[in-house]
């Protein structure tokens, strides 16, 4: 009877290590997308990701139809500007937390232009932004960053393999700089 | 000495309980959050700020990016109609429409996410590739060697997974909700 107690003591504390390491997890994988990204991509520089193949690929699950570049970005001194041009099938931004969380995505109609351009800010850079500024520059589009490091993840689909090069080729003009508010 | 003994056993209990079950459900992704058609399952909370900190811990240790809800939806499968496990050595029929997407691409990996060498090098096919039947309706035979039509490698693998990917779509709110969709059959025809 005791060592039932014992045993049913030893289950609970279990279920609270489980809670405790699914939470803590994300923060102590050495190997996430971040990581595994840092030895290809530059912090605030565009870098076009390497098809995969199957002896190697940088990422699992990426989509072999897809030309992709990534920007490892760092707010921590000014926000960031990002122009990616558009290709004549299909392109996708999406911006991904340092842990790897799309916090939000974009594809060239919701974008609705030939070139997609987007402002990254922390909601701290965002707050000092002159107020007029945003009045007169409605058509702004500002994402709000909710980590100061993250990733940028742009994609443009070949759909056919013959068209791969166009594809690869759009995303050579994609950029990603750091803009110091007040600069332009 | 009794004390000691039960705190002992106790901790060591809990060590097990408590990492086996995080080592197991952040490999095999959790049951939370998923919608399963057919063979497919997605997650469709995996794309958004409200992923589940199960599916965040899948995320960390595999290195995936999931795709973002603005992009698209992806819906993967490793058994077939009948609940067999995908067999490369097996001749499997992946046939019928997707949901409404503007793009979408049907993609062999093994499981851990990285694609299968074949000698005709395709993975994939996208949805402007597929030959089609004159319908909207088309048929992918995903086999070892060479079938007519829309062939697809599985290199022989003894255990692969197909992906499918709608891009631009408007499931995303549809899956949420849990409503019923068209999803292309697997159907194993085959196995030597």
């Amino acid at each position: 009877m005791r060592w039932l107690l014992w045993l049913l003591g030893g289950v609970i504390l279990g279920g609270i290590v489980h809670l405790v390491t699914i939470m803590l997890l994300p923060q102590a994988a050495s190997q996430d997308a971040y990581a595994r990204l840092t030895p290809i991509a530059a912090v605030n520089t565009m870098a076009a990701l390497p098809p995969p193949t199957p002896e190697r690929s940088v990422l699992p699950f990426l989509d072999p139809a897809f030309a992709a570049a990534v920007c490892r970005y760092d707010l921590s001194e000014a926000p960031l500007k990002l122009m990616v041009p558009v290709s004549p099938w299909y392109t996708s931004v999406s911006f991904y937390t340092r842990q790897g969380v799309a916090y939000y995505a974009i594809n060239d109609r919701a974008a609705g232009r030939r070139v997609i351009e987007l402002e990254l800010m922390t909601s701290d850079q965002r707050a000092l932004l002159p107020g007029d500024e945003e009045v007169t520059s409605a058509d702004r589009l500002i994402i709000e960053s909710p980590s100061t490091t993250g990733l940028i993840l742009v994609k443009t689909l070949a759909v056919t393999p013959s068209a791969a090069p166009v594809a690869r080729g759009v995303l050579t003009a994609a950029r990603c700089n750091p803009q110091p508010i007040g600069s332009d | 000495m009794r004390l000691l003994l039960g705190i002992i056993f106790a901790l060591a209990v809990a060590a097990v309980v408590g990492l086996g079950t995080t080592w197991l459900t952040s490999r095999t992704g959790s049951a939370s959050g998923a919608v399963r058609i057919g063979a497919w399952t997605a997650w469709p909370k995996s794309g958004t700020s409200e992923i589940d900190p199960y599916a965040r811990a899948t995320v960390a240790r595999s290195g995936t990016l999931p795709i973002g809800s603005g992009d698209g939806v992806l819906f993967i499968a490793n058994v077939d109609d009948a609940g067999q496990p995908l067999d490369g050595r097996c001749e499997v029929t992946v046939s019928g429409t997707t949901p409404p997407a503007r793009y979408w691409t049907l993609t062999l990996y093994d499981p851990q996410g990285f694609l299968i060498a074949n000698a005709a090098n395709r993975y994939g096919f996208t949805s402007q590739e597929v030959v089609r039947d004159g319908s909207s309706a088309f048929r992918i035979a995903v086999a070892p060697r060479a079938r007519p039509g829309n062939w697809l490698p599985s290199g022989g693998a003894t255990r692969y997974v197909l992906v499918l990917r709608l891009y631009d779509t408007p499931v995303g709110v549809g899956v949420q909700s849990g409503r019923e969709m068209a999803m292309p059959s697997i159907t194993n025809r085959v196995c030597p």
